[in-house]
């Protein structure tokens, strides 16, 4: 299936339909347990993740905290 | 208020600007505007906003100048090492318009204090280096009703989106909490190139400008990213949560407490 992740198109070969968290796995995503996930618009909740299946076409954003700026 | 012939001169580029003119100089004139932070972010919104004529500046800060701080935060020169960060920029604020009344805070934001700060102020900046404040200053503005900025740098990435409460999605949409101690790596740990918070510190100064004439649209509803090494923006849509804990429909946080579990980012830094 082809995902759209962070405005990139990424493709996942051999199979239709993962849930979260085996998306975060197979796409490596970095530090999976502090992600934000937005799923074709809408933010989910982190016990969501193991239920929530993504298929082809869908839109996926990985947001991440960034907490410089201070000192 | 009307403008004197000195700042009919110093201002003639923004009255220039049909979306500003003497009108929209004298707003910012009487815009009161809080930075909290004055380094990375804070240093380029306060030099700006300064310059701009904003009236009224708070800036908030405990933290002393140091000679790591001098790579990235501008307002701060060499002979500043050791002074207070506040004073160092309010000298530079006070020597670039003698218009603008700085007010210095020499202290750390705390869920004490912070709603007294903001009432005083229109619209609120966050260049903070630490969960704990950001989350707070989020809390205290929703609560509070007060628009503001949110901005954060780390390495070559930032972030920035402007918050109207109950009317944008808030920081605590995208992210319910703070993330743990040691989760996230720190500047001082991970680095942070120069030029990087005056890219996000001077898109925050922009939104306070805008909000303070009422002109264009505010980076509301919208997480602007910003990627130094590939010199790329993106624009994530963020709607509203309806599970947000503090502006959600349901909300479980309706007073401010101190969220002391997150690591302050840069503490390393200074010990
Ligand atoms: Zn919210």
């Amino acid at each position: 299936m082809k995902l759209t992740v962070n405005g990139e198109t990424r493709e996942i070969a051999g199979t239709e339909s993962l849930n979260i968290d085996e998306t975060l796995v197979t796409l490596k995503v970095a530090d999976p347990l502090y992600v934000t996930v937005e799923l074709n618009g809408t933010i989910l909740e982190r016990e969501a993740f193991g239920t929530t299946q993504v298929k082809d076409g869908d839109v996926l954003e990985f947001l991440y905290f960034m907490g410089g700026g201070g000192q | 208020m009307s403008l004197r012939a000195d700042q009919i001169e110093r201002y003639s580029r923004h009255i220039l600007l049909q979306d500003i003119g003497g009108k929209g100089q004298e707003k910012l004139l009487a815009g009161r505007v809080l930075i909290i932070g004055a380094g990375g972010l804070g240093a380029p919104i306060a030099l700006y906003l300064g310059a701009a004529g904003v009236g009224t500046l708070g800036i908030a800060d405990a933290d002393m100048v140091d000679v790591t701080n001098l790579q990235r935060q501008v307002i701060h020169f060499t002979p500043d090492i050791g002074k207070p960060k506040v004073v160092s920029a309010a000298e530079k604020v006070r020597a670039i318009n003698p218009d603008v009344t700085v007010h210095p805070h020499q202290e750390w934001i705390s869920a004490e204090n912070i709603a007294g700060f903001i009432a005083d102020y229109d619209f609120i900046i966050d260049g903070t280096d630490n969960f704990a404040t950001k989350f707070l200053i989020n809390d205290a503005c929703v609560l509070g009703n007060k628009p503001y900025s949110h901005g954060g740098i780390l390495r070559f990435d930032g972030q920035t989106l402007t918050v109207k409460p109950h009317e944008s999605a808030c920081y605590r949409c995208i992210f319910s909490a703070p993330p743990p101690k040691d989760a996230i790596p720190t500047c001082s740990e991970a680095g942070v190139i120069g030029v990087l918070p005056g890219v996000i510190g001077t898109i925050q100064a922009t939104e306070a400008i805008k909000y303070l004439l009422g002109i264009g649209d505010l980076l509301t509803g919208r997480l602007l990213t910003y990627n130094a090494t590939s010199l790329t923006f993106r624009e994530i849509r963020i709607q509203r949560n309806p599970k947000c804990p503090v502006c959600g429909s349901q909300p479980t946080l309706t007073e401010l407490k101190d969220n002391s579990d997150a690591l302050n980012v840069c503490e390393l830094e200074t010990t």
